[in-house]
């Protein structure tokens, strides 16, 4: 049972990661999320289910993703619009493609065809079958993890990275901060879809109402990830994702277990990623005015004892 | 190098808004220049330099950087060739990088490719340069950390590091105090003749552009009203300089010495 939570947990990171990318690596709210995790378990599953290898039913929800990105990167680049915008946008407009790719069904199952998650216990036989589930998605996410630190320490990731702090700067360094979008939202849509193509087989089907609210659950894990440990290195960041949708979704998997005794149903659960959000960026915010409070005390506990020790001199002298 | 020829800049055209910031500006910059430019609040500098990096496009005329028209290619673009350092001190450099991460990025110019370019010789010559602005142990911290005067010596770094041919300094030791502008001025006097640098500099103090660079130039609305070389400007003071500027504005505003300062 608590398996359950760490593959789902473990999917979900793929997702967070890539809205740490966007969010926190580019400085662009990007929503297309909501639509490209569909997109992923969708083509994902029309790929398995026309009888594609799984590996490249992975690859082309990848793919997918990067697509979409890209797509609401270009709108951003040439239209001049907010990403906000550009990225509600494609959002929008992905609904319809998603049902286009589900063969205009709003759910597609995936009965009786080999998945990522009914191989994987054959693969792993000497564990559990849900144990073997664990195993196989922990290697999957630690590739793209490692795979994703090294793109951020090679020159285009750094570079990316300085456009997230200062575009001027990119420009200024003779950089088309335009490819950089097209780069960095791709990569980040790519991983969002990615995630999407792992959970259609790890929960049986796709479902165009999939990605509903996913953009706010994302964030949600990434704040829950940053109460853990602040750093700047990008092999942490990315670990502290990985942690802070575990976390998420163990909040969630109690939530669901717990909640009847306080009359909490999974209807509520947006409402309460929501709250989730904010409740974390206060305390964030409270956090941050204690250390000031802090230091302000601090400060005048030393001034106390300069005026202190100079009226001490004076009596000695 | 450098050829500006009828440059006119209009900001809202056809609005109640419409401002003429450039009017037919002829100016030709020859390799190894150190040029000042001074004038007052509104006169046009800013705009000059906007116009040359690329920030904005102009609204007529040509501009021509050795022998190539480079009147619509973009700013990332001309930054290959042209440098710029702004007033504001985090312009430059990227706050939530480390000092070794921006200095990589600013090492070449142009589209970065999949390579770790970043490694322990790197990080050596980086120690290296960064010695003369004492911030040599410290290529690890980010530069959110360093002071104003830090950052903008870093800035200049970085900014001849990747070898422009042409460098805009746009009053870039104004945000800084009088020691630490004393550094990055004495760096930036440095580098123009370590790397045989073109500059233009924008200052608003008369006795800096009198003594710094080998030729002046004077902007008032939107036009160039003076511009002096060589042994000429080397003979000014700053008494002859506003009696020049009253006499070529052929306007009495009493308050024409304020908006310079000696």
């Amino acid at each position: 049972m608590l398996e359950g939570i760490f593959v789902d947990g473990l999917i979900f990171s793929l997702m967070v990661i890539g809205i740490l990318i966007s969010y926190r690596i580019l400085d662009i709210a990007d929503l297309t999320c909501d639509g490209s995790v569909a997109t992923g378990a969708a083509v994902a599953t029309m790929a398995i289910v026309a009888g594609l290898p799984i590996f490249v039913a992975l690859l082309l929800s990848f793919l997918a993703g990067v697509v979409a990105g890209m797509i609401t990167a270009a709108i951003h680049n040439k239209l001049k619009i907010p990403g906000l915008l550009a990225g509600i946008l494609t959002m929008t407009m992905l609904y319809s493609i998603n049902l286009r790719i589900l063969g205009n069904k709003a759910n597609v199952p995936l009965l009786r065809v080999e998945t990522l998650y009914s191989k994987l216990p054959d693969a792993f036989q000497f564990l559990p079958p849900e144990w073997a589930s664990l195993v196989g998605t922990l290697l999957v996410v630690l590739f793209v993890k490692v795979l994703i630190d090294i793109f951020f320490r090679t020159d285009l990731g750094v570079s990316l990275g300085a456009m997230g702090g200062n575009e001027q700067m990119v420009i200024s360094q003779g950089i088309n901060p335009e490819v950089l979008k097209l780069i960095g939202l791709g990569l980040s849509n790519g991983l969002i879809a990615l995630s999407g193509g792992l959970l259609a087989q790890y929960q049986g089907f796709a479902d165009a109402n999939l990605g509903i609210g996913m953009v706010v659950q994302g964030l949600a894990a990434i704040m829950l990830g940053e109460f853990l440990f602040s750093t700047n290195r990008i092999s942490l960041l990315t670990l502290r994702a990985i942690f802070g949708a575990i976390i998420y979704k163990a909040l969630m998997f109690f939530g669901r277990k717990y909640g009847y005794l306080v009359n909490i149903t999974p209807n509520d659960f947006k409402l309460l990623t929501g709250i989730l959000v904010i409740v974390s960026l206060f305390v964030a915010q409270t956090r941050s005015a204690a250390s000031t409070a802090g230091a302000k005390k601090k400060a005048i506990a030393r001034s106390q004892a300069k005026t202190m020790s100079n009226k001490e001199d004076a009596t000695n002298a | 190098m450098l050829d500006l020829s009828n440059i006119t800049k209009v900001f809202n055209p056809g609005t109640v808004n419409e401002k003429i910031a450039l009017e037919n500006i002829n100016l030709h910059v020859n390799r190894g220049d150190v040029i000042c430019i001074i004038g007052s609040n509104g006169s046009g500098k800013s705009t000059l330099f906007n116009i040359i990096s690329g920030t904005y496009p102009v609204t007529n005329g040509k501009i021509i950087f050795d022998e190539v028209d480079i009147t619509s290619s973009p700013e990332y673009r001309r930054a290959m060739t042209v440098g710029r350092i702004f007033q504001d001190p985090t312009k430059g450099t990227a706050a939530n990088m480390s000092i070794e991460d921006n200095m990589i990025t600013a090492m070449t110019k142009g589209m970065k490719g999949l390579r770790i370019s970043l490694n322990n010789e790197k990080r050596k010559m980086f120690s290296e340069l960064l010695k003369p602005i004492g911030l040599e142990n410290r290529l690890k911290d980010n530069v959110g950390l360093l002071s104003g005067g830090q950052r903008q010596a870093l800035t200049l770094l970085m900014t001849v590091m990747s070898k422009p041919k042409m460098i805009l300094l746009d009053e870039h030791t104004a945000a800084l105090d009088p020691r630490n502008a004393q550094i990055v001025m004495d760096l930036t006097e440095r580098y123009i003749k370590e790397y045989e640098l073109t500059a233009l500099t924008v200052t608003h103090n008369m006795q800096f552009a009198i003594d710094f660079g080998n030729r002046l130039i004077m902007m008032d609305e939107g036009s160039i009203i003076l511009d002096v070389s060589g042994e000429q400007k080397a003979n000014l003071t700053v008494d002859e300089l506003v009696r020049r500027f009253k006499d070529l504005r052929k306007k009495n505003f009493d308050d024409d010495e304020g908006l310079l300062t000696d």
